[in-house]
């Protein structure tokens, strides 16, 4: 489904700030893959997902999705095929707009011109009803007013509304409590799984990357230093992915929040 | 007493025929989070464009032809913004001081346009009320028609697709993008509708006083600003419908508030201090009020210290 081959990508090249964020980095997901990305700081991973939506275009390499080539389209039109979720839960929606309203845009059914119809209603109020946190009797509150983990769980169901090719969860549950988190996560779960979306997830939590997903990709340094799936990751442990990551990035794991999150 | 109410019924003319620069503000300012600064000079356009195909006889094409010249400035605007890197403010200071030429050559190289024996709307409105005796009230069923047209078709507009998109574009441009939505070409359009309403309230305004000059528009923004937040103060919550009805009562208070003034005796250069005050009392408030606090508490501190250097 996703095919990325050979991307490069420098920032500021030419200066003291050079910083070589992503060096030739290749990735084939299949149709229906859920891969779960961990990786040290600046290991570019953020990164990765950027290019891949298209924040800015890679120096070289190609980007294919379904097939096609898309790595020169520009963000909004890549946008049609990828849903993208941020670590920030303010950055997904409009706060000044009603529930109903964002679902809207979202759906993006109808002519420009087009109004909301009670039809649409009725379906927003459907899938709203199933992330069972009590926001389909909300739905004409505006969205500033929800908590951070109703605004990421309402993102998450504006990015899957129409059920992405592609589905992007940048550390999406990092800045929820850890109850709702787990909502979260298990909402996630539930919504790729039935819609058999291919996603990347990147998280800092060891254990939610070996359990979510049925692959799990390391990064270190703009490259992919470990990719597992099947049944060797069934068998992994927290502490194997740790000594993995030794071996194959030459260097210990130095993701402050991964390390905190292992202690625990 | 019938001096009042003429300068009451002057106050609710002006107010209508200027909210609907207020309404265009509404739309880029409230909605669209751009400072429109090419509004002063669209204002002028829509007076100039409007005086000139009225001269022509065309009294109803005119009104069109406002709108129009209003909306290829604001396709101008936004596009230095969106496609050519130029800061929104800036784009509009140049558009703006750019119009100030285009101006006075649709005016045929004269900054002054007479419009006394000109066949306009408001005449049209005038012969056609002659047979109910209400000829005093054109003015005021022409500006309350457009106004009331215009206030139903924004708020349509609003919650269209389209418009939503324009208000997520203000409100969360992030948003925007990953709705697979072009942020540039929201900006185009919201910049283009609300440049129509500027351009046509500016045509109405010269065609209601029977004459444009190359000033008409000056100091416009900062006056619709004013009206805008007055607006806000009374109606500034619920439904889009609610709050266009409260930026059309702002510019209305704004206008009777200014008459009531001028009887005052205040002269009446004036008008461009006051609005300019109001405008930074408006915003500046809301954000003193928030550091009051910390204000409060250096105040505090210092005046402690002082006590204790005197006992000490």
């Amino acid at each position: 489904m996703l095919n990325i081959v050979n991307i490069s990508k420098t920032f500021h090249p030419g200066t003291v700030n050079e910083k070589k964020a992503i060096s030739n980095l290749s990735l084939h997901l299949k149709p229906g893959d859920f891969a779960t990305v961990i990786g040290s700081n600046g290991a570019g991973k953020s990164t990765l997902f950027n290019a891949i939506c298209g924040d800015f275009l890679t120096d070289s390499g190609v980007i294919e999705l379904g097939g096609k080539d898309i790595s020169l389209q520009p963000q909004h039109v890549r946008a049609r095929q990828i849903g993208r979720l941020y670590q920030d839960p303010m950055r997904g929606s409009a706060p000044g707009m009603t529930i109903e309203e964002n679902l809207a845009l979202a759906a993006g059914t109808g002519g420009w011109l087009s109004h909301m119809t009670s039809k649409d209603r009725k379906k927003f109020r459907e899938q709203l009803s199933r992330l069972e946190i009590g926001l389909e009797d909300r739905m004409t509150n505006p969205v500033g007013l929800l908590s951070g983990g109703q605004r990421q769980a309402l993102t998450l169901l504006m990015a899957t509304i129409n059920p992405p090719k592609l589905l992007l969860l940048d550390e999406h549950t990092a800045a929820l409590d850890p109850a709702t988190a787990q909502k979260v996560l298990k909402i996630t779960n539930e919504i790729v799984s039935e819609n058999r979306i291919t996603t990347l997830m990147v998280t800092h939590n060891m254990q939610n990357a070996l359990d979510m997903g049925n692959r799990t990709i390391m990064m270190d340094d703009g490259r992919i230093v470990y990719d597992v799936e099947g049944k060797e990751r069934e068998n992994l442990s927290v502490e194997n992915l740790m000594e993995r990551f030794k071996i194959n990035a030459g260097k210990k794991l130095d993701n402050d929040r991964i390390l905190l999150s292992v202690e625990n | 007493m019938s001096i009042a109410l003429t300068l009451g019924q002057t106050a609710l003319e002006l107010g209508l025929i200027c909210s609907l620069t207020v309404l265009a503000l509404f739309l880029s300012y409230s909605m669209l989070n751009v400072c429109d600064l090419s509004t002063d000079g669209c204002f002028t356009l829509g007076a100039a464009v409007g005086a000139v195909v009225a001269i022509s006889g065309h009294p109803y094409l005119s009104i069109f032809a406002a709108m129009a010249a209003g909306m290829c400035s604001g396709f101008i605007t936004a596009l230095l913004q969106t496609r050519m890197g130029i800061d929104s403010l800036l784009a509009g200071i140049i558009v703006n001081t750019g119009l100030y030429s285009v101006n006075i050559a649709i005016m045929g190289g004269s900054s002054l346009l007479n419009m006394n024996k000109t066949e306009t709307v408001f005449t049209k409105m005038k012969s056609l009320l002659k047979g109910v005796s209400l000829t005093d009230y054109s003015i005021l069923f022409v500006s309350l028609i457009a106004v009331t047209l215009i206030v139903v078709f924004l708020t349509a507009f609003l919650n269209t697709r389209l418009g939503k998109a324009i208000r997520a574009t203000g409100n969360n441009p992030d948003m925007v993008k990953s709705s697979s939505i072009d942020p540039a070409f929201t900006t185009t359009v919201g910049l283009c509708v609300s440049n129509a309403f500027t351009g046509l309230s500016g045509c109405l305004l010269a065609q209601s006083q029977k004459s444009v000059d190359i000033n008409i528009g000056t100091g416009m923004l900062t006056v619709a600003l004013a009206s805008l937040l007055i607006g806000g103060a009374v109606l500034g919550k619920g439904s889009i419908l609610l709050r266009a009805v409260g930026v059309v009562l702002g510019a209305i208070i704004f206008r009777l508030v200014y008459t009531i003034a001028l009887r005052f005796h205040m002269p009446a250069f004036m008008l461009k201090l006051v609005s300019s005050i109001i405008v930074i009392l408006a915003i500046s408030i809301p954000y003193l009020k928030k550091q009051w606090p910390t204000i409060k508490r250096y105040m505090d501190a210092k005046r402690l210290k002082k006590t204790e250097e005197k006992d000490a």
